[in-house]
């Protein structure tokens, strides 16, 4: 697919949207539909889009696979973390509310932080099967 | 009543899609057609006013998954027939036939006990629902009650489902992640179905 116009015109078109939805997705998760899940397949998606329209070599040099091995463990590690924060200021495991000044910006915080964990460990996992079964057949 | 008109045309759509499935025999169409019952279902979880499952079912069911699929596709070699025609009927079709009816009346039978369509008195909603509902946004300030239970009230179960699909990536790239070396030191044979 790398010499076909149509794809690769109509690919950088929607790419930057679909990765802005899933921001959207992410961030907005407090107050619309979505969360960390939804955003994390999402992105993935634009980016297992790209890494179909220009190739695999080119998507792996933006996002090399051993980054991602990175962020899959990162994403586990904030959402543990948090949870180890709060016990070490006071509170229960995940306990949000003594991270901030009172319980509704504690839980606020923690919130977002826990689902920012969530999207980055499910976009990293998305993209490392993608690249594990594409990566698969080459020479 | 618009309701009724779009459900009744996204189930006649998907059992559609899963005979279409069940008749063909080419793998790629059957892929296509996964994708096409995936979106499907993501339709009737719009309708019924589920987006979170929605956009699960759309990104996951739909694209991911068939990408993946695809690439396997790209991986196995393609039998030039069907295996089924050339294997051996063992037993009666009638035989599975009974099977499939016992099953099936089970089943219906079943959901005759279920509770109906968001029903306020389903057992889901009179135990702890009804606390989130009332509390959920007073005591975490977010007004989307989905989020507050699962990151909050229940970060637990949350955490365990992403250290579920940490360990998933993990398994897949212990299994087929690794780069192949270039000339693997096998002998010829086993050398070729490999590439294969």
């Amino acid at each position: 697919m790398r010499h076909n116009l149509i794809l690769h015109v109509i690919a950088k078109f929607v790419i930057p949207l679909i990765i802005l939805f899933a921001l959207y997705v992410q961030f907005h998760g407090d107050f619309g539909p979505g969360g960390g899940f939804q955003a994390g397949v999402i992105f993935s998606a634009a980016l297992i889009l790209y890494s179909l329209v220009v190739g695999l070599d080119v998507a792996e040099r933006i996002i090399p696979a051993h980054w991602l091995r990175i962020l899959a463990a990162l994403g586990v590690f904030i959402y543990a973390g948090v949870g180890v924060v709060s016990m070490l200021l006071g509170g229960n495991y995940l306990d949000y509310t003594i991270l901030g000044s009172n319980q509704i910006a504690g839980q606020h915080l923690g919130i977002l932080l826990v689902e920012l964990g969530v999207g980055i460990t499910v976009a990293a996992v998305m993209l490392i099967l993608f690249y594990a079964f594409a990566g698969r057949g080459r020479q | 009543m618009i309701d009724i008109v779009i459900n009744i045309t996204l189930l006649a759509f998907l059992a559609i899609t899963a005979v279409g499935i069940l008749r063909l025999t080419n793998l790629f169409a059957i892929v296509m057609l996964y994708g096409v019952f995936s979106l499907l279902s993501a339709g009737l979880f719009v309708v019924m006013d589920a987006p979170d499952v929605a956009f699960t079912e759309a990104a996951v069911g739909a694209g991911i998954s068939t990408v993946l699929m695809l690439a396997t596709l790209a991986l196995v070699k393609r039998p030039q027939k069907p295996y089924y025609d050339e294997a051996p009927q063992t037993h009666r079709p009638w035989l599975p036939l009974i099977v499939v009816i016992i099953t099936g009346s089970a089943l219906v039978h079943g959901t005759w006990d279920i509770p109906g369509f968001g029903a306020a008195d389903a057992p889901a909603q009179t135990h702890v629902a009804r606390y989130y509902i009332d509390n959920a946004t007073r005591e975490t300030g977010v007004p989307n009650v989905v989020t507050a239970v699962l990151a909050s009230y229940r970060g637990f179960d949350t955490l365990g489902e992403v250290v579920v699909v940490y360990t998933a990536g993990v398994a897949v790239l212990l299994l087929i992640g690794g780069r192949r070396p270039k000339k693997a030191p096998v002998t010829k044979n086993e050398g070729e179905q490999d590439e294969t």
